[in-house]
C-alpha cells in the first residue's frame, strides 16, 4: 500500500467543499424554502427570574397573517423537559428544563411564547404584540453567592448546587494524598482564577425547518448533532424514532454551541406537527447570543505543592461551574471533562479535584470548543508559570522538569488516563527556535532597564488534550448516557466511484475532504471519484456526530475498517476472476495482482463492475462489495504543543498587543495539513479572543449586555496576529492511523500563553494576576496596583 | 431581524424634506446613510411611522469649496470625505478622523451629517467638528440658520435639531497647511472609541504657533481641551513639552463610566491619547 | 412599493414594504441565497454586496434604497463558468472552512483590491475589519486576498 499512501495521506488537498461556499451555492437551513411553509417567531423574557402572570395575546392573534400562537400553558403537555444526557452524580439535581417557560422564567432570553405566521415579518410584528405580566424575582447571578444558597431558585430542589464531584488520587490508588503533599511542600501557590463566561458565537445564526407533511417528520436544522438530536426528539417528546427524519444541511460553524439539542428545535418540531405545515424558524444574532449556549463560566480555586527545586509533589483543584438556569444536554459533564486534564503534561505525584456545579439566572452553559479542557489547561498552565516565579527560573524550565518525557510512554497519569505517546522535549526546542526565545528575553531585559513605556512579555503554554471521544467504556464509567463510537459505511458503485457515509457530522471541518483522501489511500481510487455523504438520518443512519476532535480520530478509523471490510469482500472475487489463490494476492495501489508475478491484476473498479453484473461470482459470493463499520476507540488520543505568546503591554494604557505567536503542535499523523493547520489557526483567534476580548456580561438585574456583535468583542482581522505555526509528529499508538485530533488544540492551548505573556510583562509593577478578559482597562488599573 | 413597518418618503428637494418632516409629525426618522439608524430599526428599539430618506436630495451631496472655508454636503459618504483632496489639503484633522469611522461598507454608505446628526458622543467626528469651529446650516419650516457646532451638540444624542429640521451643510473653516493627527483608542477595530483625541496644529518654525484639539467620548458632547491648546502655544515639539500639555486634557471634561472604562481610565487615556495626537500631528 | 434594480445581471421590478431590507429583498424575493444575513447590527459583513460598484453591508440598506441600482452579489462573480480570481484564491488558500462568512468577505476582498491593488498585509487586515470570521483566525484569508492581487495583477 506505500505507493497509495506517499501519495494521498499528507497531502496539502484543498478542498471538495469549497466549489459550492466560495460561489454562494449553498443550503443553510434558512435559505431552505417548503411550499406552505409558516414562520415562528419567539417572545422572550427581558427579565432573568419572574413568575409569568397573564399572556395577552389576544391583539397578536388578531395581527395580519398571524396562524397561530402559543405560549407554555399551550404546549405544557407535550413539551416535556429538554434532554440532559450527562447525569454526573446518581444525586444530581436537576429542575425541569421546559422548551417554553409555563409558571416561571429562570433566564433572560427563556422564551414565553411564540407566534407562527405567514411571514417572519408578521409573526414578529406580532410578537410585540403580546403583553406579559411578570412578577419579579429575586435574581441569582454571583457564581459563589449563588452556591451559598442565600437564595435559592429551585426550591423544590432546596438548594442552587446541582452535584458535587470529586477524584482523588489517594482513593483511586493513582497517587498519594494531596493534603499529605501540601502539608509537606516547600513551596505552596495558591491562586483563584475566573474562567469568564464565553459565548461561542458561531457566524450562522441557528435555524430550523420542521416539515410534518412527508411520512416521516423531517428536522431541518443547523446543527452538529444530527443523530443525537433524532433521538432525543424521540425519547423526550414521545414520537417514535422511525417516524422522524433529521437533516443537518450546510452548517456555519458550531465550536460546541450546536452541540445541543434546543428549546427552538423542539418548538419548531412540536409546531410544525401540530398545524400540519412546514414551520421555520431563524434566530437573529441577539436570540443567538441570548439563548443559545454558553461557554466556561468556572471559579477555579488551585493549590500547586513542590518541592524547593520546582518539582511539583501535588495539585488540589476546588471549582464551581456555572450550569446556568437549568442542564442542558452534557451541561454538567463539561468540567468533569477538565479533571483529567489539570494535571496535563506534568507528572504529578497526588492529585485532589472537586467541582461543584451550581445553578444561577442565566442561559445555561455548555460546550464550547474544547469544553473543560481549556478551562484546566489555563488553570494549570497559569499555576506553572506562577511556580517558576515563586522559585525564580524561568517558565521552559519548570515545565521540563516536571513534564513527562518521551521516553517515559505510555504514561498513565495521576488522573488515571493512559497517554500513549508524546514528545514534549521536541516540540519544545521547535517552538523556541522558531520564537527566538533568547533573543525575546534579552530585548525584555532591555526595555526593563529602560523603563521602556511599552514593556514585552513571554508567555509559555505546553498542553496537552484528550481527544477523540471517546471509549465508550470511559464514558459510561462516567455515567454519560451514550456511547463514543462512530460508524461508517462504503458504498463502491458499479462504475468504480464510490459513496462514504460518516456519522460524523461536519460543520466546516472539512470532511468530504479528509474522508476522500483516506478512501483514495485505502483503495487507490482517484481522490476525485469519492463523495462523502452524511448529515441525513436517511442516508445516515447511525453516528455519533462532531465534536470533541473526534471525527478523524474515531470517525476517520471507522471508515479505514469500511473500506478494509471493502478490500477483504473483494479479495475472493479477486482471486475467482484471476483464477489465482486468496493468498497469493496482494492488494497495492487499488488493484489485485498476484504476488511476485507483477502482472496487470484486476482494480477493485473492475471488481465493482463484476460484482454489479454478477455473472461470474465465485460460488457463494454475495454480489456486493459495500461495507459498515462502527469503531469504539479503545483511548483517547492525546495531541500536544508548545506555545509561546510575546505581548507588548503599553503601560500608559493598557492596552495589549501580540507581537509573536509561535505553536507547534504534535497531533500525530497529519491526513491534510492545510486543513490541519487551517483548524490550528481558527482555534488560536478563538483561544487569544477569551485572554483578551470576549466576554458574555450581565447587568445586576440579569440582563445580559453583550447582546449583539457591537458589544461582544468577536476579534476581526485587525485585532489578530499573524501566527506561526509548525507541526511535529508522534503517531498515536492507538489507532491504525496514528491520528490524534486537532479542532481544539489552538483554543486550549492559546488561552494560558497570552494570560502568561500579560503577566510576564506586568508583573515588575507587583501584579500577580488579572482577569480575562485582559481589557485595557483591567491591565492599567493593576498596573496601578488598583486591582490585585 | 427586520424593522417594524413604517412609510417611506424620499423627498427630492431639503424644503420637500422639511415639509415631509413637519407632516409626518414627531414620530418620522431622518435617514441619512442609514449606518446608525438601519441596527436601531433592526433591532426595534425605534419604531417610527415614517422615515424620511434623504438619499434623493442632490443638494446634500458633494464637498465645494468657497474663499476660506469648505462646505460639505450632509450626504457626503465618509468614503468622499476620506477621497476628497480639498479635505486633506483644508481640514486634514477631518480626513484623518473619517478615516477611522468604522469599517470601509459603513465608510461607502454613513455620511458625515448622518453621523454628526445622531450625535453619539462616542461618534469620531464630532470632536473635529468641534475642533476646527466648523459650522452647521439647518433647513426647517422658517428657512435655514446656522448654529456653530459648539451648540450644535447638545446632549447625548442630542442636538440643536428641531424635529422638522434637516441638516443641509457643514461649514468647516479652512486649515490650510495645518498638520493632524486622530489618536483613536478601542478595545477592538470595530468598537467605537473608548476615547480618541483629534488634534491640529499650525506649525511655525519647528514650534507650535496654534493648536486645536478635541476629545472623543469624554462627556455627554465632544469636548475642546481649551488648556491643552493654550498650553501648547509657543511650545517646541518635544515630549517633554507636549506631555506637559496634555497633562489636564480631561480638565472641564465630565467622562462618564461604561464597560470599557470609567471616568479615572478615561482621564488616563485622554492625557496620553492627547499627547500622541499632538506628537504624531508635529511629525506629519 | 415598486421599486427596480439590476442584480447580476437580471433587472427586477419588485413591489416591497419600505421596511424591507436589501438583504432580505435579494435572498427572499429574487432567490439570492448566497448572500446571507449574520447579525442585527451591520457588525459581521456576512451580507456585504456591491451596490453601484462599492461594497455595502445589504442588511443595512432598505431595498428602496436600491430603487435604480445595480448590485453584484457573490452569485454574481463567474465569468464563463471561471470562479472570480478572489474565489479561486479563497479555495487554493484554503481561506474558509464552515464558509458562512465567506460570500462577504469575498466580496469586501474584491472591493479593497479595487482601491489597493497590491495590498501589504496590515493593508488587507484593515480593508476587512468589517467582515467576522469565526473559523479561520484570517491568516488565510490575508493570504489569498494577497495571492488575487498577484494573479489580478499579472492578469492587468
Amino acid at each position: 500500500m506505500t505507493e497509495t499512501v506517499d501519495r494521498e495521506l499528507g497531502k496539502a488537498r484543498t478542498r471538495k467543499e469549497d466549489a459550492r461556499l466560495i460561489s454562494g451555492r449553498t443550503r443553510w437551513t434558512d435559505n431552505i424554502t417548503l411550499p406552505g411553509m409558516l414562520h415562528m417567531a419567539i417572545l422572550r423574557s427581558p427579565v432573568a427570574r419572574a413568575g409569568i402572570g397573564k399572556i395577552d395575546t389576544d391583539q397578536a392573534r388578531a395581527s395580519s397573517g398571524v396562524v397561530a400562537v402559543f405560549t407554555g400553558a399551550d404546549l405544557a403537555a407535550e413539551q416535556g423537559s429538554l434532554p440532559c444526557a450527562w447525569p454526573i452524580t446518581e444525586d444530581q439535581k436537576s429542575p425541569n428544563a421546559p422548551s417554553i417557560a409555563d409558571t416561571t422564567v429562570n433566564f433572560a432570553g427563556e422564551a414565553v411564547a411564540v407566534v407562527v405566521a405567514r411571514s417572519a415579518a408578521e409573526a414578529r410584528d406580532a410578537v410585540d404584540l403580546i403583553d406579559v405580566d411578570y412578577e419579579d424575582l429575586p435574581v441569582v447571578l454571583d457564581l459563589e453567592t449563588a452556591a451559598g444558597d442565600e437564595e435559592v431558585i429551585y426550591p423544590e430542589l432546596g438548594t442552587n448546587c446541582s452535584a458535587n464531584w470529586v477524584f482523588d488520587s489517594a482513593q483511586a490508588g493513582s497517587g498519594g494524598d494531596v493534603e499529605d503533599a501540601i502539608r509537606d511542600a516547600d513551596v505552596v501557590v495558591r491562586r483563584k482564577f475566573r474562567q469568564q463566561r464565553l459565548i461561542p458565537a458561531f457566524m450562522e445564526p441557528r435555524s430550523v425547518l420542521v416539515d410534518p407533511t412527508g411520512p416521516q417528520t423531517t428536522m431541518y436544522s443547523a446543527t452538529q448533532v444530527p443523530h443525537i438530536l433524532r433521538l432525543m426528539l424521540a425519547m423526550s417528546l414521545g414520537v417514535p424514532e422511525h417516524k422522524i427524519r433529521v437533516i443537518a444541511p450546510d452548517v456555519g460553524g458550531g465550536f460546541g454551541g450546536k452541540l445541543q439539542v434546543t428549546p427552538e428545535e423542539f418548538l419548531t418540531f412540536l409546531i410544525g406537527r401540530r398545524l400540519g405545515k412546514p414551520v421555520k424558524y431563524t434566530e437573529t444574532r441577539t436570540e443567538s447570543l441570548l439563548a443559545a449556549h454558553h461557554g466556561r463560566d468556572q471559579i477555579q480555586r488551585l493549590t500547586l505543592a513542590a518541592r524547593g527545586d520546582g518539582t511539583i509533589t501535588g495539585l488540589k483543584v476546588e471549582l464551581l461551574a456555572d450550569m446556568g438556569a437549568c442542564l442542558r444536554l452534557v451541561t454538567p459533564g463539561v468540567p468533569i471533562l477538565g479533571a483529567f486534564m489539570f494535571n496535563a503534561i506534568y507528572k504529578i505525584p497526588a492529585y485532589h479535584f472537586s467541582c461543584t456545579n451550581v445553578f444561577t439566572n442565566k442561559v445555561p452553559t455548555d460546550a464550547y470548543r474544547g469544553a473543560g479542557r481549556p478551562e484546566a489547561t489555563f488553570g494549570i498552565e497559569r499555576m506553572m508559570d506562577e511556580l517558576a516565579v515563586e522559585i525564580g527560573v524561568d517558565p521552559l524550565e519548570i515545565r521540563e522538569k516536571n513534564w513527562i518525557k518521551h521516553e517515559e510512554f505510555p504514561y498513565t497519569t495521576v488522573s488515571t488516563l493512559t497517554y500513549d505517546s508524546g514528545n514534549y522535549e521536541a516540540a519544545t526546542a521547535r517552538a523556541t527556535e522558531l520564537f527566538g526565545y533568547p533573543e525575546l528575553r534579552a530585548e525584555q531585559a532591555r526595555r526593563r532597564e529602560n523603563g521602556d513605556p511599552v514593556q514585552l512579555g513571554i508567555g509559555v503554554s505546553t498542553f496537552t488534550e484528550m481527544c477523540g471521544l471517546a471509549p465508550s467504556r470511559v464514558l459510561g464509567s462516567l455515567n454519560y448516557s451514550a456511547g463514543g463510537w462512530e460508524h461508517a459505511e462504503v458504498r463502491m458503485l458499479p462504475t468504480g466511484k464510490v459513496e462514504v457515509v460518516t456519522g460524523s457530522s461536519p460543520h466546516g471541518q472539512g470532511h468530504d475532504t479528509a474522508w476522500s483522501q483516506i478512501v483514495a489511500d485505502r483503495l487507490g481510487v482517484p481522490f476525485e471519484d469519492v463523495e462523502v455523504l452524511h448529515g441525513d438520518t436517511q442516508i445516515s443512519q447511525r453516528g455519533m456526530d462532531t465534536y470533541g476532535s473526534r471525527s478523524l480520530v474515531v470517525g476517520g478509523i471507522a471508515l479505514v475498517k469500511a473500506l478494509d471490510k471493502v478490500i477483504e469482500k473483494a479479495r475472493p472475487i479477486a482471486a475467482h476472476l484471476l483464477e489465482a489463490a486468496e493468498d497469493d494476492l496482494e492488494f497495492t495501489a487499488g488493484s489485485f495482482g498476484v504476488r511476485g508475478t507483477g502482472a496487470a491484476g484486476v482494480t477493485i473498479a473492475d471488481i465493482a463492475l463484476a460484482v454489479f453484473a454478477a455473472h461470474d461470482l465465485p460460488d457463494g459470493a454475495e454480489p456486493n462489495l459495500d461495507s459498515e463499520a462502527s469503531y469504539d476507540p479503545e483511548n483517547f488520543s492525546f495531541p500536544h504543543g508548545t506555545h509561546l505568546c510575546a505581548t507588548e503591554v503599553d503601560t500608559e494604557t493598557g492596552a495589549v498587543r501580540i507581537r509573536s505567536y509561535v505553536c507547534v503542535d504534535d497531533i500525530g499523523k497529519v491526513v491534510n495539513p492545510l486543513i490541519a493547520e487551517g483548524q490550528v489557526h481558527g482555534g488560536l483567534a478563538q483561544g487569544i479572543a477569551q485572554a483578551l476580548y470576549e466576554e458574555a456580561v450581565h447587568d445586576e438585574f440579569g440582563t445580559l449586555t453583550t447582546a449583539s456583535l457591537a458589544d461582544y468583542l468577536v476579534p476581526s482581522a485587525m485585532d489578530l496576529p499573524r501566527f506561526t505555526t509548525d507541526m511535529t509528529e508522534t503517531p498515536a499508538t492507538s489507532n491504525p492511523l496514528g491520528v490524534k485530533g486537532v479542532g481544539e488544540a489552538g483554543t486550549i492551548a492559546s488561552t494560558p500563553a497570552v494570560v502568561n505573556a500579560v503577566l510576564d510583562a506586568v508583573r515588575q509593577f507587583g501584579v500577580r494576576d488579572i482577569e480575562m478578559p485582559c481589557t485595557p482597562q483591567r491591565v492599567w488599573q493593576a498596573i496601578q496596583g488598583g486591582s490585585k | 431581524m427586520i424593522p417594524a413597518p413604517f412609510d417611506y418618503a424620499a423627498p427630492s428637494t431639503v424644503e420637500e424634506a422639511v415639509t415631509v418632516l413637519a407632516d409626518a409629525g414627531e414620530d418620522a426618522k431622518v435617514l441619512g446613510g442609514g449606518q446608525s439608524l438601519m441596527p436601531v430599526l433592526r433591532m426595534r428599539l425605534a419604531a417610527p411611522t415614517t422615515v424620511v430618506d434623504l438619499g434623493r436630495i442632490p443638494e446634500l451631496r458633494g464637498i465645494r469649496e468657497e474663499a476660506d472655508a469648505l462646505v460639505i454636503g450632509a450626504m457626503t459618504t465618509h468614503d468622499e470625505v476620506c477621497r476628497a483632496e480639498s479635505v486633506r489639503a483644508h481640514a486634514a484633522l477631518l480626513a484623518e478622523a473619517t478615516h477611522t469611522v468604522a469599517d470601509p461598507q459603513i465608510r461607502h454608505r454613513g455620511t458625515f451629517g448622518g453621523s454628526l446628526a445622531h450625535a453619539d458622543p462616542a461618534g469620531d467626528l464630532l470632536a473635529p467638528a468641534l475642533a476646527l469651529d466648523a459650522s452647521m446650516t439647518i433647513a426647517g419650516p422658517a428657512g435655514r440658520r446656522t448654529v456653530p457646532a459648539a451648540e450644535f451638540f447638545v446632549d447625548f444624542f442630542t442636538t440643536a435639531l428641531a424635529e422638522n429640521e434637516v441638516l443641509v451643510e457643514v461649514r468647516v473653516p479652512k486649515h490650510t497647511g495645518w498638520q493632524a493627527h486622530y489618536e483613536k483608542f478601542n478595545r477592538v477595530a470595530q468598537a467605537w472609541s473608548t476615547v480618541a483625541v483629534g488634534a491640529a496644529l499650525r506649525m511655525e518654525g519647528g514650534a507650535i504657533a496654534e493648536a486645536k484639539v478635541g476629545l472623543t467620548n469624554m462627556d455627554t458632547v465632544p469636548v475642546r481641551a481649551r488648556t491643552v491648546e493654550a498650553a501648547l502655544i509657543g511650545r517646541p515639539v518635544t515630549a517633554e513639552a507636549i506631555r506637559e500639555a496634555a497633562r489636564d486634557a480631561a480638565a472641564g471634561a465630565n467622562p462618564g463610566t461604561d464597560a470599557n472604562a470609567d471616568a479615572a481610565y478615561r482621564t488616563q487615556l485622554a492625557r496620553v491619547l492627547t499627547a500622541r495626537a499632538v506628537t504624531a500631528a508635529a511629525r506629519t | 412599493m415598486r421599486i427596480t434594480m439590476t442584480v447580476d445581471g437580471t433587472s427586477y421590478t419588485d413591489d416591497v414594504e419600505p421596511r424591507t431590507l436589501l438583504v432580505q429583498h435579494l435572498r427572499e424575493n429574487l432567490g439570492k441565497v448566497g448572500t446571507v444575513i449574520g447579525c442585527d447590527t451591520s457588525n459581521c459583513g456576512a451580507c456585504t454586496v456591491h451596490l453601484n460598484g462599492r461594497s455595502v453591508k445589504s442588511c443595512s440598506v432598505l431595498a428602496v434604497q436600491a430603487d435604480g441600482a445595480e448590485i453584484t452579489t457573490i452569485e454574481g462573480l463567474e465569468r464563463d463558468g471561471q470562479p472570480h480570481p478572489v474565489q479561486q484564491a479563497f479555495h487554493e488558500n484554503h481561506a474558509l472552512q464552515c464558509g458562512f462568512c465567506t460570500p462577504g468577505m469575498i466580496m469586501q476582498s474584491i472591493d479593497l483590491l479595487g482601491d489597493t491593488p497590491d495590498p501589504s498585509e496590515e493593508q488587507v487586515r484593515e480593508g476587512l475589519e468589517g467582515n467576522l470570521c469565526r473559523c479561520t483566525g484570517y491568516q488565510n484569508i490575508v493570504k489569498a486576498v494577497r495571492a488575487a492581487a498577484g494573479e489580478l495583477g499579472a492578469k492587468r
